[in-house]
């Protein structure tokens, strides 16, 4: 699942197939609705350093730490947020 | 001037106040506030609930112990919120009460405290640049702090202050270090001319449209510069920002054209125009961060961290959860049956106390079997719920129960539901209660009702004596290959069947009645951090109480209500049996009254077995038998499982009443209950009860809804009687249908 096809030009990739402990930057929060904006209010805004720190052991949610602390979500969300690797 | 829905508290001039000062103390969860509140409040609080919502109201009174202090303040403690944009009930109220939109129940705000954790200041001033722009007068708590110099995060107070524009007291509440500051910071607040904002601009496009709302809204006042004016400026900004981004459209028709022609104008430019708002505020937190945060080095693994790598581990997340399982289960299993046992004797010697001193008659059997039996049945519970909260509270506390969200949501999500439903289901096996008072952590309104709604099918510990009694009356002694007890086998079938029917009816639910798309999962895993004993023991004190209070009433009403049912008609020469017996024990000079209970036991019980016979339930009984009896059931267990709607573990003392078994030899399946069931007789010589009729009973057991205390506390806490009926019918239709496929399928096997 987590093949090469998801990386886009210019080293923009999504953020559930970043390589875990890999810093990248938030380009776009591409969702719509309650979650994204919940993502956004929790700091998960274009410009944001995030990294991945886990993947919970049945795959799903994701553990990601984002100005300074760790923000659980599914795998699902974090497709819907470009970051471009540093 | 037009009432915008979220327009701020109109800039008053000088507040001269001879009356309590109202302060609010908000702030994101795990950022302190709760320690604060305590430290500010001491004893002086209590709790309550606002109308027609499940948040908990937690007031308190705050000394403001500053030399120039002329009042106390009545500080408010709000929920924890992430943003004044609700996501959950919870955050609805929290940002009602700090825009004064719930002047009902709390005056609104004079001064604002929101408290932030400095190990995680971005996220957590968020929440504060929302209300400074709601201009109401703010202050921060800082806290944290030596967290933050530990791992190397120096932040200038001052500085601080001076980039928000706002006062920031550091503060250590368990040390109550900075506490007067605050005080002094509030009193100076609560007295300052001219309304508090921010400093950050959308873009030139977004800001036209601002300007164009807020223009519309007041009459255009531009060249007046004096404070009042700017503050009214100010005022109208935000009300027609809050307009612009809004979910929901300002109520007036002329309004909401102006703002749907707004958007529809910026989402043309730029279709994530709605994220402009949160970034600016990001930009402009940045900016005040950099000036006052010094990060002296990046500390690579914190003790979080390293404990994480443990606990969330692919092997060991898994095993640890489970050893806590089993811990908290075997506890509240265990631990809890000894001051149960103590609670149930204890009410049951009142009983049997007032029984000898007051006359026989009517008001002493309303007294006894309806009262005390029912105030018995609630305070029963409160071991369990103590126990059971005082886990709840260390796991919450200590950080370990987004863990567990994190480790099971993959599963949880798979039924359905959201990761935070783990724990209060786990908590029903012990019982639904305290599951269902736990659900409250969920935010999604329809995504906590459906775990509300399948919390009764984990089979509590009320079951077992039903099971036990089963199982000792028919399957003793059986093995398989001569090792595993059928009686083992038998239990742990039934608790599997509980989960699977959950599960099935938690999918069902979340396609049909309460559909809703799988809730999302945007958990914070904050760092561990060591429990305090004083929020447990708050925790724990504010649910048992509001246990005992809300659902005390309604289940001592139908305590009564089926003690009724059970007494009348009376019997009339049972009643003047009674008398008879009661003059001759009082003759005989009853009195230690265990001993004489048993052995009275035997006549007394042969005419309470009349009388329930004769009584409305027992003719209920009869009444229902034509439809139980395709389950197996004669009009004798009809009697059974009419009582055990008020809990279930009732179903054996009540068999004991009918099948005229002594009251003291019932107590947990004893002997001759066990004969009696082995050898109670249908009308035409047949036996009664078959280890088919035993199964199915159990079956019924496993999934009707029998217990008044869970349908109270269902009332509460979805506050409307629609749901715990609905939970009472569907259970029961579905206990129905299975004891039906289990006793009729049974037959066709071949088995009796």
């Amino acid at each position: 699942m987590m093949s090469a096809n998801h990386k886009q030009a210019n080293g923009t990739t999504t953020l559930g197939v970043l390589p875990h402990g890999k810093t990248a930057r938030v380009v776009a929060v591409g969702g719509a609705g309650a979650v994204a904006r919940r993502l956004m209010e929790m700091g998960v805004v274009p410009g944001a350093p995030v990294c991945v720190v886990k993947t919970a052991p049945l795959g799903d949610p994701i553990q990601i730490r984002v100005r300074g602390y760790d923000l659980a979500l599914r795998y699902t969300e974090a497709q819907t947020i470009s970051v471009c690797a540093e | 001037m037009n009432p915008a829905p979220a327009l701020p508290a109109e800039p008053t001039a000088p507040r001269e106040r001879a009356r309590t000062l109202t302060v609010a103390l908000a702030g994101n969860p795990n950022a302190g506030k709760t320690s604060l509140f305590n430290a500010l409040t001491g004893l002086r609080q209590k709790v309550a609930n606002y109308p027609g919502v499940t948040v908990e109201r937690k007031e308190g009174v705050w000394p403001l112990p500053a030399a120039d202090s002329p009042w106390p303040a009545r500080l408010v403690d709000l929920p924890g919120l992430y943003s004044l944009d609700a996501a959950s009930i919870d955050e609805e109220i929290a940002r009602d009460v700090i825009l004064g939109r719930m002047t009902a129940v709390v005056p609104a705000p004079d001064v604002v405290v929101a408290v932030v954790d400095a190990t995680n200041l971005e996220r957590n001033l968020y929440l504060v640049t929302q209300i400074l722009e709601t201009g109401r007068p703010l202050v921060v708590a800082l806290t944290m702090i030596d967290l933050a110099t530990k791992r190397g995060i120096e932040i200038d107070a001052a500085q601080l202050g001076q980039s928000l524009g706002v006062p920031v007291v550091p503060v250590v509440a368990t040390q109550r270090r900075g506490l007067d500051a605050l005080a002094a910071a509030v009193l100076q607040a609560a007295c300052a001319e001219g309304r508090c904002g921010v400093g950050w601009r959308l873009s030139e496009a977004a800001e036209r449209e601002l300007l164009a709302l807020a223009g519309e809204n007041g009459n255009g006042r531009g060249t007046d510069k004096s404070v009042e004016a700017t503050d009214a400026d100010g005022a109208r900004r935000q009300a027609a920002l809050v307009e612009l981004y809004a979910d929901e459209l300002p109520p007036n028709e002329a309004r909401q054209q102006a703002v749907v022609a707004a958007r529809a104008r910026l989402e043309a430019a730029n279709p994530q125009w709605w994220q402009e708002p949160l970034v600016a505020r990001y930009d402009w937190i940045e900016r005040a961060a950099r000036a006052s945060v010094r990060r002296k080095r990046e500390e690579r693994s914190s003790v979080t961290d390293r404990i994480d790598a443990v606990v969330t581990h692919r092997v060991f997340g898994p095993l640890i959860l489970l050893a806590v399982m089993i811990v908290v289960f075997q506890t509240i299993f265990s631990w809890a049956q000894l001051p149960m046992d103590l609670i149930d004797q204890g009410f049951g010697a009142l009983g049997d106390a007032v029984r000898l001193h007051m006359p026989a008659g009517l008001l002493t059997d309303l007294l006894v079997d309806g009262v005390i039996a029912g105030v018995g049945g609630v305070l029963v519970f409160l071991p369990q719920i103590l126990l059971l909260f005082f886990f709840i509270a260390l796991l919450e506390d200590s950080g370990y129960m987004a863990r567990a969200a994190f480790l099971m949501d993959r599963l949880m999500r798979g039924v359905g539901l959201h990761g935070k439903a783990f724990m209060p289901l786990l908590s029903s096996f012990a019982c639904a209660i305290p599951g269902i008072m736990a659900t409250r952590t969920i935010e999604n309104p329809k995504d906590r009702l459906a775990t509300i709604l399948i919390a009764p099918f984990m089979s509590c510990s009320a079951r077992l004596p039903v099971y036990t009694l089963m199982i000792a009356a028919f399957f003793t002694g059986r093995k398989v290959f001569g090792v595993v007890s059928v009686g083992v086998l038998i239990i742990m079938a039934m608790y599997g069947l509980g989960i699977a029917v959950a599960v099935a009816v938690a999918w069902v639910l979340k396609r049909t009645l309460l559909k809703s798309p799988p809730p999302p999962l945007v958990l914070e895993l904050p760092p561990y951090r060591l429990p305090s004993a004083v929020n447990i023991a708050h925790t724990m004190r504010s649910r048992s109480w509001m246990f005992v209070r809300r659902a005390g009433t309604v289940i001592l009403a139908i305590s009564i209500l089926l003690w009724a049912l059970a007494t009348f008609p009376r019997l009339p020469k049972a009643a003047a049996q009674d008398a008879q017996a009661n003059a001759r024990a009082a003759d005989d000079g009853r009195q230690a009254s265990g001993a004489a209970g048993a052995n009275d036991s035997a006549p007394q019980a042969d005419d309470k077995g009349a009388q329930i016979r004769q009584s409305f339930a027992g003719r209920l009984g009869r009444l229902i038998e034509p439809a139980i009896r395709p389950l197996g059931f004669d009009w004798q267990m009809g009697i059974g499982l009419i009582s055990s709607f008020a809990a279930r573990e009732t179903l054996v003392s009540t068999l004991s009443i009918v099948y005229n078994v002594g009251d003291a030899d019932a107590q947990d399946g004893s002997n001759s209950l066990i004969e009696a069931v082995r050898n109670a007789r249908r009308p035409d010589g047949s036996r009664a009860w078959t280890p088919l009729v035993a199964v199915s009973m159990m079956v019924f057991f496993v999934l009707a809804c029998q217990c008044m205390s869970t349908i109270a506390i269902v009332r509460r806490e979805t506050n409307s009687w629609r749901w715990p009926l609905f939970m009472v019918t569907y259970m029961l239709v579905l206990a129905y249908v299975a004891s039906f496929i289990t006793y009729q399928g049974g037959r066709l096997l071949g088995f009796s």
